[in-house]
């Protein structure tokens, strides 16, 4: 197996700060940092819980476009991807999320965090199934 | 209210800043870490390894608390089943995220600097999350 552009230091600041997020919100608010949840409940909008999920979704991009405005690195665009499976990979990302009730965030940080067995089992499916899709997609059909 | 939204702001922010940082809103920098038969990047396992060192560590001592800071009690899921919910949905979010490199947190963080790909990926998102949440109350109604 051939290793590259591999990032660690960045990967881990960044992965300490994710969990420093996570660890914040529930500390403060009670609340678990899902990004899936948090973006699906909005609607039907709830008086409670309406605000701070607007909030926090306000702070995740800002806090990403601080990033980008102090070290740049914003992406691009992929000339080539297809935009119909873009659209198709977004379809069954709302969707299967909504279903399995929480994504990389909710399940892989927090649910980790927790303890949870549901959220390992969740974690494990989503990434071995990532791992399959991404060499049929790559390396089966050619796709990048 | 206003401490929790605020608290949420920050919170936001803090996840924000991290997933800029850690390359996560580039979906080639996610698809290499998926791909095993191609040059192999590891750097998304120090991401999720980092953050969940750390709520590993945080919640044990947050959970011991009888509530959190701003509120009167935790809000914290009871589920505990491994039903075909959980797996088949975590199977369907695994297959859009390996065509595409984009997990639900960085589609909305890619709201920052948005391009071509945001406008397409994250109206699909939104819509298949919709359409879940419709068949889910048809459902229950039928």
């Amino acid at each position: 197996m051939q290793v590259s552009n591999f990032t660690p230091y960045s990967a881990l600041i960044g992965g300490l700060l994710i969990g420093s997020a996570a660890s914040v919100l529930l500390w403060l608010t009670g609340r678990i940092a899902g990004v899936s949840g948090v973006v699906s409940r909005l609607l039907p909008w709830s008086a409670s819980e309406g605000a701070w999920r607007l909030a926090f979704l306000f702070g995740l991009v800002a806090g990403a476009a601080a990033y980008y405005a102090f070290w740049g690195g914003a992406p691009l665009a992929r000339a080539t991807f297809p935009g119909w499976l873009l659209a198709l990979g977004g379809l069954l990302v709302g969707f299967g999320t909504s279903l399995a009730g929480g994504c990389t965030s909710g399940h892989g940080v927090c649910g980790l965090g927790r303890l949870s067995l549901r959220s390992l089992v969740a974690t494990l499916v989503f990434l071995g199934i990532g791992i399959v899709t991404v060499f049929v997609v790559r390396h089966l059909a050619g796709i990048q | 209210m206003i401490a929790r939204v605020l608290a949420a702001l920050a919170a936001g922010a803090l996840f924000g800043l991290g997933l800029a940082a850690a390359q996560m809103t580039q979906p080639s920098k996610v698809l290499g870490f998926l791909d095993f038969a191609g040059a192999w990047d590891p750097s998304l396992l120090f991401v999720l390894g980092g953050a969940v060192t750390v709520t590993l560590v945080s919640f044990r001592f947050i959970l011991r608390r009888k509530a959190p800071l701003f509120d009167e009690h935790f809000h914290l899921s009871t589920k505990t089943a491994i039903d075909p919910q959980l797996l088949i949905g975590s199977a369907l979010f695994g297959i859009g995220w390996g065509i595409s490199g984009y997990c639900p947190s960085p589609a909305i963080a890619a709201l920052a600097a948005p391009n071509s790909e945001t406008w397409i990926f994250l109206p699909a998102m939104l819509v298949g999350a919709g359409l879940q949440r419709w068949l889910a109350s048809w459902r229950k109604k039928a």
